[in-house]
Parts: structure tokens; C-alpha cells; sequence
């Protein structure tokens, strides 16, 4: 009985299954054995002294207490969120512009493919590149200082790796400079997917191009800009090769550039799993709590 | 609705892959304890077999310094390319890991650790150390006491005794042996001295540099005529750490010592009045004296500054000019140095022995090095020899033989404060005092700072 039923509806479910394996794989060994792990080692003390090792000790939340009460930890968030946000407004501004341009057949753009191949280079240059690079342009002896010496502007090098703003400027900068293009494809990708008889409609209805976008491309565009703002979110907590780079590891001046994954990597000179783990923890828990709040505010009004 | 879910799932596996991401190597199974390898190689090392050595000498070091005094004065060696060499039958490895960012010692660190399980001919059989992490090394089992491979007394009797101090674990072993000694100098540029100073005759310039509140005045001078005296207020640092009384831990405490404290404040008015940067040692800003638009008046450092680092190969460099000219400056120091350890469990003893016999107690030998590379060499007869060698002279210092200042240098060195944690705490007390130099917060916030940047370097530390 069994058998003849089987044989007449045929189950395509099982290559669902097979072709799940690479991915549950990969996630299994690369993603979620490595999560589980870095919580379980939070909780020990183990890192090495000078070649001796010590631990792994069971220590409960010591760990978490001791990065509660050094104090860095709240700095460090900040300056990863200032300078996060310091890249990421520009970048989501210029990609709505260049995005609605690029999307609007009434503009005809000449030489698309050649500017949207242009504007994500930058994205195809290695972070850590792109900051030595401006290590050395902005340098007190560098190219832009004596630039702007030889026009007059300025009397004196300005030593920019020496002040709060323009290090963070400059992160932000690049941050923006690597980001924007990938962002405005992404918001491209989405503008597209909207009902061209929508913009006609309003268009017969005597919208301005403002009221356009206000009202028809912005509230279509809410879920990739959802997408966008929080994978950008997340890598913006995860800054770490850019300042890294530019500071030279330091995060200075007074650690105002300083960001949570660059004082992970301290940790690990000491092989500090223990530590290390437990901020990992941390992040993850605020990266969480943040995708959570960007995620209430888009959809609010739904 | 559904898109909604969708960005809540993407979202979701990036935050997943941010947690992913830096763990790092947190699964790695915990290394073996240092002690319990170390024993397992003392059993092997027991009964070396001297007939039958091994047929690779592994040399792990961060530069090819080392590479390039064997290639020049080690007898019978061969070079075969870049890393590689011989002597006789045996295939010589150098494994060069720049310093950058510990790199270095991470590389080092892991493979010592994995020395045990290494095969014969994996494993390190040498490697060097600086002066900053010396007692790192030295104070494991990793390094061999030099006895052991067959070194005496009478080998050793001609080095300076503070090379041999530093690298002598707390039972009274001696670990390793160095090639050079390091006693520095104020090296100056005889250009910027002719011009502020209407001389660059070592002995003038000296009585005008002969304390720090000479120093300072003749910094203002400098100031007036358009030069830093010197590059970085890090260039004095070594002269002050050096001249310490206690070390910077003291039973597992962080501790600021007077003289450094001194180096602060001193720095801080060199800092505030406009007589020198702070820049960081080694970077574009720091080297830009090297050359004569850089405007910088001296810089402090030991033989190896001299002819290794200050640009001497480039055109149109003050040292390519054979400009600079040395002085001993303010206060005696020594900065750095580069040790030869033999690794634990080498197959290699005997021509490993044979290597520290001929580069750091054969007296022509080291003669040649420094009448070859202008090194000053570990050996107290051959340098006093080569101090009153009158044929014997310096082009980068335009002629000039350094040699009896650094003599006398070398005598007046002690390093008995050094501690296995100062590479740590130098490199972060420069970096954070920067800070306290440039008016961006107060000393105590930079001291803290510092603090807490050792301890993540060190969690075994409190202050």
C-alpha cells in the first residue's frame, strides 16, 4: 500500500536536502563551531606569558567583569560608532542620489556602465592598502601638506594623524570612498525592481521629481535600505583595517580612533582567548541589540 | 512582509559571521605547557650524536644581518641565494620574519613550541634575540646554556661582561652570546654643525651637548637657525631607559622609574618649545633626517645605527656624504644588540658551537667585521686595538674613528634592570606619552593608558 503511494507522488524533497549540505557544512565548521567555541572559551583564562602558557582555568564572567571595570570598552564602542556614522550618512546620501540618477530612464545618463565600474573600484583596492596610502599623503611631510603649503593655504604642515577629528575624518573618508559604490548598486538594484507605471502614474498626476522620490522611491526602497543599512552596520562595528593601518595600531591620538576589533587583536599578542572571546561575545550581543533598533525604527510604520 | 523576513535573516547571518569571524583561533587546542616540552627535549639533547649531525642548520632571525656577517666572515661558508647557504655538507635555512608587529617572535614563539614533535631537520637550530626580549628566551629551557655545547670560561674571557649578563638565566647560565656590542653616540650632522655651530669637531660640539641643560640650550640654537635637534623626542629615550635604577616591573608590578619620568618631562619642554617632533622611531618622519632637506641636527644610536640604518646605500643621504660625525652627548647608553641563541633539541650542536666560537670570541674575526662593516664588535682586546688603529676609519662619519668614545661607552654600560617585559613597555610608553607630548591629555591619563596597554600585552601584570 505504502509502497504504491510512493511510487505515484514523486518527492522532490530530498534534493532539497542534498544540495543544503555544502552550505550547513561550511556553516557548521567555519560559522557556528567557532561561535560556540568563543563563548565557551569567554568564560577561561588562557593566554600565554612570554612562552609559558597559562590556563585554561575556569574563571565564570571574570572576564566580562574585567573588561566592565577597565573602562576602554565604552570608549572604544563610541569611537566605532562616530566613525561609523561619520562614513556611512554620506555614503547612503551620495548612493540615493547617484542610485535615482543612474535608475531614471528620463535622464539617460551617457557612459553608465563606465561610471558604476568607476565609482566600485575603490571597493577592489585592499583596506589596508588604501590606508598606507593615506598614511603617507597625509604624513607631516607628506604630498597634501606640502600641496597646501606650496598654494599658500596653510603656513605649517597640518599634522592631521595628530588631531581627533581629522584622523576619524579621514577613516570615515575611506571608509565612505570604499563603500558608496557598492551601496549604489545595491540601492540601484532595488530602484529598478520598482513599477516604472508607478513613476507614470505620478508623473501624469503632476508630481515634482522630489515628490517622486519622497513619496514613491523611498517607502519601495525600504527593505534594501534596510538590508544595506544594517550589513553596513555590522561592518562598521567591525572596523578594524583601516584605522588599524593608519594609526599604526595605536588608534591615537588618545585612542580616539580606536575601534572594538583593534583592541580584540590586542589581545591576541598575548593569545588572550579568554579576554578575547569575551569581548567577542560582547560585540556580537551589540551588534545584535543595534540591528534590532535600525530594524524597529525602518519598519515602525508598517 | 517576506522581504521583511529576509533582511531579518541576512542580517542575522552577518551578525552570526561577526561573532564567527574573530574567534579567531580561540578553538585551537591548548598549547603544551612550556615546561612539560622543554623536559621532553632535555632527555633528546642528553646524548647528542656528534658523529652524525644534522644536515640542515635552521637559522631563524628578522633581517640578514646575521646572514650577511656569516656570509662574510664565517670560514667556509657558502652563500647559495637569499636564504640559503652551506658549510660543507650542511644546508644552512634562514627563516627572515620581519620584527613588524611581533611577527618575529609569534613565528618564533610557535615553532619553538612545536620544536619537540619537529623532525631533525625542521627544527630550529639556531635563532637570535634583542636585548628588549632577551630574558623571554632566555629564561625557558628553548635556549641552550652554552657550556653545554662546549663553550668555556676562556672562550668567553675577551666579550664585554654585560653582553654576557643580560643573557644569563637566574641559575647562572649563560644562554646566548652576541657578535657586537651596542654603546651609543650622539651622531650628528657636520653640515648643521659647521653652519649653527661655526665647527664639527667632535670635541667642540661635545662641550656643547655635554648634559641635558646643555642640550636644551643648544637646542634653542639649533631652533634659530631652522634645525630640530633631533628628530624625534624617542631618539633620547634609549639614553635616558638606559641610565635607569629600577626596572619597569618589579614583582609583577609596572613600575615608572625616576630617570624615565625625567626622559618625560625633559621631552615635554624639547616638545613644547618646538625643538623636536614626536614622531615615531622607523617611519617617513623619523628617517627624513637622514638627509640633509630633513633638518634634523643629530640622532642617538650605536655602531649598527650608523651603517645599517641611516641610509648610507641611497644617493644624496648625509651618511652616503659621509656626513655625519659622532659624539658621546649627554650621558652613556647602549641601545639594542643581536644575540645567538642555540635552540633546544638541535641535531646541530657542535657547528653551532663552532659558529659563536668563530663570530663572537675569535678575535680576527671580529677585527675583520669591524674593519669591513664598521660594527663594534664583542671583543674588548680587538676594540682597543682598533681604537688607536690609526689607518682605521669611518666614511659615513666622514673619516672619523668613533671607536675610543665607543670604548669608552662600552665600559660604562650596565643593563642589570632589564627585564623580559621592556620591548613591551617601551613601545607602548612611546606611544602613549606621545600623547602627554602634544598636549592631548595629561601625564597621569597617558601613564594609565600605558598601563593598560601593557597588561593587554601582559595580562600576568598589574599596576
Amino acid at each position: 500500500m505504502g509502497k504504491a503511494k510512493r511510487g505515484k507522488v514523486v518527492s522532490y524533497n530530498k534534493w532539497g536536502y542534498i544540495f543544503l549540505i555544502p552550505f550547513v557544512t561550511v556553516y557548521l565548521v567555519f560559522q557556528l563551531i567557532p561561535l560556540v567555541s568563543t563563548v565557551y572559551n569567554s568564560f577561561f583564562e588562557n593566554y600565554r606569558a612570554g612562552l609559558t602558557q597559562v590556563g585554561p582555568n575556569f574563571i565564570g564572567l571574570k572576564n566580562y567583569a574585567t573588561l566592565f571595570t577597565n573602562g576602554d570598552l565604552l570608549i572604544y564602542t563610541k569611537n566605532t560608532v562616530i566613525m561609523w556614522i561619520m562614513g556611512f550618512v554620506p555614503q547612503i546620501l551620495m548612493s540615493l542620489l547617484l542610485g535615482a540618477w543612474f535608475s531614471d530612464p528620463s535622464m539617460r545618463l551617457k557612459f553608465q556602465r563606465f561610471f558604476k565600474t568607476v565609482i566600485y573600484l575603490p571597493n577592489l583596492i585592499m583596506a589596508s592598502a588604501f590606508a598606507m596610502l593615506f598614511f603617507a599623503l597625509f604624513a607631516d611631510s607628506g604630498p597634501i601638506n606640502s600641496i597646501l603649503i606650496g598654494a599658500g593655504i596653510l603656513s605649517a604642515p597640518f599634522r592631521f594623524m595628530s588631531n581627533i577629528w581629522s584622523v576619524r575624518g579621514l577613516v570615515a573618508f575611506m571608509n565612505f570612498i570604499m563603500w558608496f559604490g557598492n551601496t549604489t548598486i545595491l540601492l540601484m538594484a532595488g530602484m529598478m525592481g520598482i513599477d516604472p507605471n508607478l513613476y507614470e502614474a505620478a508623473q501624469v498626476d503632476g508630481a515634482t521629481a522630489n515628490q517622486i522620490f519622497f513619496r514613491i522611491t523611498l517607502p519601495l526602497l525600504r527593505p534594501i535600505l534596510l538590508y544595506v543599512m544594517i550589513t553596513s552596520m555590522i561592518g562598521g562595528l567591525q572596523m578594524f583595517d583601516v584605522p588599524q593601518v593608519l594609526t599604526n595600531g595605536t588608534g591615537d591620538p588618545v585612542r580616539s580612533s580606536m575601534t572594538l576589533i583593534m583592541y580584540l587583536n590586542k589581545h591576541l599578542y598575548s593569545k588572550n582567548f579568554g579576554l578575547g572571546g569575551a569581548l567577542s561575545v560582547l560585540l556580537f550581543i551589540v551588534t545584535g541589540i543595534f540591528s534590532l533598533i535600525v530594524f524597529r525604527i525602518n519598519t515602525r510604520s508598517e | 512582509m517576506k522581504k521583511r523576513t529576509l533582511s531579518v535573516l541576512l542580517a542575522a547571518v552577518m551578525a552570526a559571521g561577526t561573532l564567527a569571524a574573530c574567534s579567531g583561533g580561540s578553538s585551537a587546542p591548548a598549547e603544551k605547557p612550556a615546561e612539560e616540552a622543554a623536559a621532553e627535549e632535555t632527555v633528546e639533547e642528553a646524548a647528542p650524536e656528534e658523529s652524525a649531525e644534522g644536515a640542515v642548520l635552521n637559522i631563524y632571525c628578522w633581517n640578514d644581518e646575521f646572514k650577511r656577517r656569516m656570509r662574510d666572515h664565517y670560514p667556509g661558508y657558502e652563500d647559495v641565494d637569499a636564504t640559503h647557504g652551506k658549510i660543507g655538507d650542511v644546508e644552512v635555512v634562514f627563516n627572515i620574519t620581519p620584527n613588524d608587529n611581533n611577527a618575529y617572535q609569534n613565528n618564533l614563539d610557535e615553532t619553538l613550541l612545536k620544536q619537540a614533535d619537529a623532525a631533525d631537520d625542521e627544527k630550529i637550530d639556531i635563532f637570535l634575540i634583542e636585548a628588549d626580549y632577551a630574558l623571554k628566551y632566555v629564561s625557558t629551557d628553548f635556549a641552550i646554556p652554552v657550556k653545554d655545547l662546549g663553550i668555556t670560561d676562556a672562550d668567553l674571557a675577551d666579550q664585554y661582561k654585560y653582553t654576557q649578563d643580560v643573557v644569563t638565566d637566574s641559575d647562572g647560565n649563560l644562554k646566548a652570546l652576541s657578535w657586537q656590542g651596542c654603546p651609543g653616540l650622539m651622531i650628528y650632522s657636520r653640515e648643521a654643525a659647521k653652519e649653527v655651530f661655526g665647527t664639527d669637531e667632535p670635541a667642540e660640539i661635545q662641550t656643547k651637548f655635554s648634559d641635558w641643560d646643555a642640550f636644551v640650550a643648544s637646542a634653542k640654537v639649533l631652533k634659530d637657525a631652522g634645525y630640530q635637534v633631533v628628530s624625534s623626542v624617542n631618539d633620547t629615550y634609549r639614553v635616558y631607559s638606559n641610565n635607569v635604577t629600577t626596572p619597569w616591573v618589579v614583582d609583577g608590578k609596572i613600575n615608572l622609574d625616576e630617570n624615565i619620568k625625567k626622559w618625560v618631562d625633559d621631552s615635554k619642554a624639547l616638545v613644547d618649545a618646538g625643538y623636536a617632533g614626536t614622531n615615531e622611531l622607523w617611519l617617513a618622519d623619523w628617517t627624513k633626517g637622514f638627509y640633509p632637506e630633513g633638518k634634523v641636527f643629530a640622532y642617538f644610536g650605536p655602531a649598527w645605527l650608523i651603517d645599517f640604518c641611516m641610509a648610507a646605500d641611497t644617493e644624496g643621504s648625509i651618511a652616503n656624504a659621509g656626513g655625519w660625525a659622532a659624539t658621546e652627548g649627554p650621558q652613556a647608553f647602549n641601545w639594542g644588540g643581536t644575540w645567538i641563541c642555540g635552540a633546544a633539541g638541535t641535531d646541530n650542536p657542535t657547528l653551532i658551537a663552532d659558529i659563536m666560537r668563530q663570530l663572537t670570541c675569535n678575535e680576527e674575526i671580529m677585527t675583520e667585521i669591524v674593519k669591513q662593516d664598521n660594527d663594534f664588535v664583542n671583543n674588548k682586546p680587538a676594540m682597543e686595538a682598533m681604537a688607536k688603529d690609526e689607518t682605521y676609519s669611518d666614511a659615513v662619519l666622514g673619516g672619523q674613528n668613533a671607536l675610543p668614545l665607543f670604548c669608552a661607552g662600552a665600559d660604562k654600560i650596565s643593563m642589570d634592570t632589564v627585564t623580559k617585559y621592556d620591548q613591551a613597555c617601551t613601545e607602548e610608553f612611546q606611544k602613549a606619552m606621545k600623547n602627554y607630548f602634544e598636549g592631548k591629555e595629561s601625564f597621569e591619563d597617558a601613564y594609565e593608558a600605558f598601563c593598560k596597554a601593557v597588561i593587554v600585552k601582559h595580562p600576568d601584570l598589574t599596576y
